[in-house]
């Protein structure tokens, strides 16, 4: 398998996220969505790193080059659950002074 | 003795106490004991410049020149020198405070333990401006210097003075920044890496860069000046600001900016300074004759007197520009004396405002015949403003106008007008506000001057005397640095 | 000795602060005794030094160093020779007899007041003998100024006066236009010479050539400051009103001493003049068009001060006139002979006014010579000596100048003479006004008529002594005496006399010239008094009478083409400039961004997706610029 497997279906998850965000208007989903670029871009970091210290391990076994990129990926995931635990919390306030999920009740933002 | 025995040198000593003061100031919320600790620090001020006069020989160096690493990384180290010209003008800094807390001490501020700290802290700031050697240290300490005042100009003054105080945030803002980017690029071509004036010296930069910096630099310290026509922030500052703080505002910080030409300007730039001597000169000069005009017709005496500082500093800055000895020299005597006169002026304003409660020309008359004792200061002092022989601005004005001659004869002449215009409108002043007979509003006028007041005038009324009839005792301390100016002119 | 000279201005300077600081708690009489005493011990200093300058003692006494920049090195420094000297003794002896005047004059002041007037009186002495004394001119300069101020403060004395604190106001602010030019001259001077001393420029100047273009520069803005001070055309229109002051402060100031500086001013410089024979011509036309302008104004002026202002104005022009020709030992000697009478007579008027409670109107005296004996005889010694009758001193001195006039140009004597007789016609036209005929004022003022007191009339009878002798200290030679004066000044002027070539008058000429001048003035001074002791004109003139009285409307085209123009252009800037241009563009500045700030806070339109759509199309917008672009 070649790097751009990898790349075209981590742009397909990340375009279906976009959309998703864009078009959709119920919290919840567009929640989803951002979780699935997210994991979008986790994939490609795994899989550069991957790529890459196997095209290094050609010329000495023992490197390590490119393992740093799954650090991040680490941090992503430990950023993104901190953000669903304080996102579901505010989803769950807000249904409970509006009765919906649906974002365009939320425009008091910008008085 | 030792370098190393030297617990602190001069300079360092006058940055720390006014700072350490003016922080203990802001716990003295009782009563008057903010402003008594104020008055008292002030003197003490006073005391070590007095002292530091007596170190001034070359033997004394390692009194006056202090270093300390501060941030290696970048090139830059907290130096800080005290020569001539910083002597003279940490001296007016220092007589500068004392004389407009004394003026001012019948006044009440409310939450006075913010104010009296807020205006040592400003003190500080300017002390380290006028020693510091390092362009960081000077850029801190110019900030350092103006940001009190945006709060005692903002929470202390008129009416009108959160406006007035907008005004002259966004204008000396804008050139603060103005200063921190012409600094980088400079330092971005210092021969090795460093902030350090020497360095700064040594910096060789394109052409068309040093253009561009010289009127970055120009800028920042033309609105400080304030130079036609960056100078509109002043008389509305002036006119709403608390009276202390207008006089170390024009007393003090107004020197600043000429200060700063003189050690950052024109000496690191010395290219695009003689490419852009003509556009200065001319708009300094243009600068003289259109304040000179608007000073006439204002009815307002604060508004009067700030236009009037903006035709000094005009000449100043046109003398600087001059580039030749006798115009630098003069500008020395006339930073310290243009300083101690318009304090001079802002105390009987001050006094004027507080009895009768009008500041209106056209409302006054008469004071002369209430007030005999006041009348004498004002006249003395109304006759340094406008130069006359025997008091302390004559033989400034008359160095830097023969400094200007030698630039060109034609723009003397223009500017030379401005001797005529001074009379007229600083006489008109006179006559209006002290001569003629009294009205309803100034009859109540007997016995408005006393205590700390008089003591503060009788002050300003000695050094316009006595630097009048003996300027040898400023130019003589000035010496060197002017000497170090001019070497590095010709030496180019 | 003359390392004593030091103590001339001393004396006056300790009266001043004596009498300012302590106004307060002394009485009048100390006052009084101060501040006469003080000048009177000048005096005294003055006569030795004068003794010992014959016998040739001169020099230069340094006292300190004033300015010391670099190559330029000023000191404060005082220069003893003739001309010095001789100014020096006009100025405290006169002033010496003005003071005593003033005791008795001022009396009516209170004593805070009466102490304020001496002070001031002494700060002018101080500030006159720093002018004359000066070696260099930057410190006849601060005598320059310093006289210039007290004149402001004498003539605004009575400063509850708005008229009297405008007439102050003008003379200061005419004086500085001429400053304007002595500022100049000495900055040119400073470059021409790298000196300002007197003995380095002349020495300096004396190499250099006929009429060079720095030298008649110099010269013609020294004669710009000159006539300020002095009173000239252009700038004379201050003089008339400075009479605002009190009476013996206009004797002193602005008749005797100070209106002299310019004269005194050229005298020194004389050898610059002489090498600027450009400017010795517009010396001369000024000078003679001065007195012949300011003598035509004084035909027709009924305050018995503004004639004697005028009339002193003329007086200087004659001076000028003097020194434009080259007869710089003449106008010395006019300005000492000057000095007494013009003093004289207005220590005269003094005491007229003083007997007739504040009148100044010349038609409401008339029939003086009875009530007031010694003033009137004084006053008119003093009239016969300035209208050129010999052998009273104002002949000699105004002759020599003439005389030298003729000599330069036949033209400048003939106008020359004409102001002579017009000088000598009003003065009679006031002295018959004004003392004979009959009393014109109220009964009441009349029963009120009194000779002044001894301190006033001493000083008159000492003025005209003075007045009618002074002659004979400059006989020309033609008349078979010795020229003391010319003898005694030689030195200063010598440089200058070698240089000049006027052709010699023949004795014959010169007894024509004397004749013709000293004739037609007898002439005009029988007409003058035989028409107004019987009929004075006490109508209001018409014609070109009416503008004569009106002084040729000169202030009125002053006040509209300088003045006004000039004041409107100051409100224009104030408010339209300042306030809507420079003030306009920085509030613009603000204005800008907060409607700017407005306008861009409509994106902010609170939905959630069209803040992700923007930011996405933002993204796209980079990728785009990061792929094609760069």
């Amino acid at each position: 398998m070649t790097i751009n497997h990898y790349i075209f279906l981590s742009v397909a998850l990340f375009c279906i996220g976009i959309i998703g965000v864009l078009t959709r208007r119920n919290v919840i989903i567009i929640f989803m969505c951002v979780e699935l670029m997210l994991n979008a871009v986790n994939l490609l970091l795994v899989a550069f790193s991957k790529m890459h210290n196997l095209a290094a391990s050609a010329f000495d076994a023992a490197t390590k080059a490119g393992t740093d990129a799954q650090l991040f990926v680490f941090f992503i995931m430990v950023v993104a659950a901190a953000e669903v635990s304080v996102g579901l919390a505010i989803i769950v306030m807000m249904y409970r002074n509006t009765h919906s999920t649906d974002v365009n009740f939320l425009n008091r933002l910008k008085h | 003795m030792n370098p190393k025995d030297v617990l602190i040198t001069f300079p360092e000593l006058l940055i720390w106490f006014p700072l350490l003061s003016g922080l203990v100031a802001f716990f003295l919320a009782k009563g008057d004991s903010a402003k008594k600790w104020a008055v008292v620090s002030s003197f003490i001020t006073v005391a070590i410049v007095a002292a530091s006069f007596f170190f001034t020989d070359k033997n004394y160096l390692h009194f006056n020149n202090v270093s300390y690493v501060w941030m290696p990384s970048i090139g830059s180290s907290f130096a800080l020198m005290y020569d001539g010209m910083g002597r003279m003008l940490c001296l007016l800094t220092a007589l500068a405070f004392p004389l407009a807390f004394l003026a001012t001490y019948n006044t009440r501020y409310i939450k006075s333990n913010n104010f009296y700290g807020l205006m040592l802290l400003s003190q500080a700031g300017l002390m380290g401006v006028f020693c510091a050697m390092d362009a960081l240290v000077f850029y801190f300490f110019w900030e350092l210097a103006i940001i009190p005042i945006y709060f005692l100009a903002s929470r202390w003054g008129g009416e009108k003075r959160i406006q007035a105080t907008f005004k002259f945030f966004v204008y000396t803002f804008a050139a603060s920044l103005l200063l921190l980017i012409g600094i980088i690029i400079v330092y971005l071509h210092t021969p090795d890496g460093s902030f350090s004036i020497h360095s700064f010296l040594k910096a060789t930069l394109p052409p068309g860069q040093e253009k561009f910096v010289f009127w970055l630099f120009f800028a920042a310290f033309a609105v400080k000046m304030p130079l036609f026509p960056f100078h509109t922030w002043q008389p509305d500052t002036y006119e709403q600001s608390a009276a202390p703080v207008t006089m170390i505002l024009s007393g003090v910080m107004v020197k600043m900016g000429v200060f700063a030409l003189i050690r950052w300007l024109i000496p690191v730039l010395p290219y695009a300074t003689g490419a852009f001597t003509n556009i200065v000169i001319g708009l300094a000069v243009a600068g003289m004759v259109y304040a000179s005009c608007i000073a006439w017709v204002q009815d307002d005496l604060k508004r009067l007197v700030a236009y009037a500082s903006i035709v000094h500093v005009g000449l100043m800055c046109a003398a600087v520009f001059a580039r030749n000895q006798s115009g630098t020299e003069g500008v020395m005597l006339q930073m310290f004396n243009h300083g101690i006169n318009i304090i001079g002026l802002w105390i009987v304003v001050e006094l004027i405002e507080k009895q009768f409660g009008t500041r209106k020309i056209s409302e006054l008359g008469g004071i002369a015949s209430v007030s005999p004792a006041l009348t004498v200061f004002l006249v003395i002092i109304a006759l340094a403003n406008i130069a006359l022989p025997l008091t302390n601005a004559f033989v400034g004005e008359f160095l830097m106008f023969n400094g200007l001659f030698q630039y060109g004869v034609w723009t003397t002449a223009i500017a030379l007008t401005t001797i005529i215009l001074s009379a007229v409108y600083t006489l008109t002043m006179v006559q209006k506000v002290f001569y003629g007979n009294t009205n309803s509003i100034t009859a109540s006028g007997a016995g408005m001057l006393k205590g700390s007041a008089v003591a503060a005038l009788t002050v300003v009324a000695i050094i316009i005397l006595l630097l009048g009839v003996y300027p040898q005792l400023l130019t003589s301390l000035t010496k060197d640095t002017v000497n170090v100016f001019m070497s590095r002119l010709t030496g180019m | 000795m003359s390392k004593l000279v030091y103590l001339v201005p001393l004396f006056p300077l300790i009266g001043f602060l004596i009498n300012g600081l302590a106004r307060k708690s002394l009485s009048k009489s100390l006052t009084a005794i101060i501040g006469s005493g003080v000048i009177l011990v000048s005096f005294i200093i003055s006569v030795i030094l004068f003794l010992d300058v014959r016998s040739g003692h001169t020099g230069i006494v340094k006292l300190f160093d004033f300015v010391a920049i670099g190559s330029l090195e000023i000191p404060f420094a005082f220069q003893v020779d003739q001309l010095s000297s001789i100014f020096l003794l006009i100025i405290t002896g006169v002033g010496f007899l003005i003071h005593v005047y003033s005791t008795a004059y001022m009396h009516e002041e209170s004593p805070a007041h009466y102490a304020r007037y001496f002070s001031y009186l002494n700060l002018f002495v101080f500030s006159m003998l720093l002018l004359v004394l000066g070696a260099n001119y930057l410190i006849m300069f601060i005598g320059w100024e310093g006289v210039g101020l007290c004149s402001y403060l004498l003539i605004g004395y009575w400063f509850k006066n708005t008229d009297f604190n405008n007439a102050a106001k003008k003379a200061f602010i005419m004086n500085r236009v001429g400053d304007f030019g002595f500022l100049l001259a000495v900055f040119w001077m400073i470059q021409q010479f790298g000196s300002l001393s007197f003995g380095e420029i002349f020495g300096k100047a004396a190499g250099m050539e006929m009429n060079d273009t720095a030298l008649v520069g110099i010269t013609l803005l020294l004669f710009l400051g000159a006539a300020g001070k002095s009173a000239q055309i252009p700038l004379y229109t201050w003089l008339p009103d400075a009479m605002a002051g009190p009476t013996p402060v206009s004797a002193l100031i602005h008749a005797a001493t100070m209106v002299t500086a310019g004269i005194y001013m050229i005298a020194r410089s004389n050898i610059l003049y002489t090498l600027a024979p450009t400017t010795q011509g517009v010396v001369a036309v000024i000078g003679l068009a001065t007195a012949i302008f300011a003598a035509t104004i004084a035909l027709k002026q009924n305050d018995i001060k503004k004639v004697l202002a005028y009339s002193t104005v003329s007086q200087l022009g004659y001076m000028f006139l003097g020194l434009g020709v080259g007869a710089y030992t003449g106008a010395v000697f006019h300005v000492m002979t000057h000095a007494f009478f013009k003093a004289l007579l207005f220590l005269g008027a003094g005491s007229v006014i003083h007997a007739m409670h504040h009148e100044q109107d010349i038609r409401k005296m008339g029939g003086l010579k009875k009530h007031l004996p010694t003033t009137h005889w004084t006053f008119l010694v003093a009239c016969i000596a300035i209208a050129g009758i010999p052998p009273f001193s104002g002949f000699f001195s105004k002759d020599e100048i003439l005389a030298a006039a003729f000599s330069v140009n036949k033209i400048y004597w003939i106008i020359g003479v004409l102001g002579a007789v017009m000088t000598a016609f009003y003065m009679f036209r006031l002295y018959g006004t004004a003392f004979l005929g009959k009393f014109r004022g109220e009964p009441d003022q009349e029963r009120h008529l009194h000779e002044s007191p001894k301190a006033m009339t001493w000083p008159l009878v000492v003025l005209a002594v003075l007045s009618a002798v002074a002659g004979f200290a400059g006989i020309p030679a033609v008349l078979g005496g010795t020229h003391h004066l010319a003898d005694f000044l030689s030195p200063v002027f010598a440089g200058s006399v070698a240089l000049q070539h006027t052709p010699h008058l023949d004795h014959s000429t010169e007894y024509m010239l004397m004749g013709i001048s000293a004739g037609v003035s007898a002439l005009a001074i029988l007409y003058a008094v035989s028409r107004f002791s019987k009929k004075p004109d006490l109508q209001d003139a018409a014609g070109l009478g009416k503008v004569l009285e009106n002084k040729w409307y000169v202030d009125e085209l002053y006040d509209t083409v300088v003045v006004k123009p000039l004041r409107n252009i100051s409100v224009f800037l104030n408010s339209v400039v300042e306030k809507l241009g420079i003030d306009g563009i920085v509030n613009g500045v603000g204005k800008l961004v907060n409607y700017g700030g407005r306008q861009l806070r409509l994106l902010q339109n609170g939905q959630v997706g069209a803040y992700i759509l923007m930011m996405v199309v933002a993204a796209l917008v980079l990728f785009i610029i990061q792929l094609f672009v760069l």
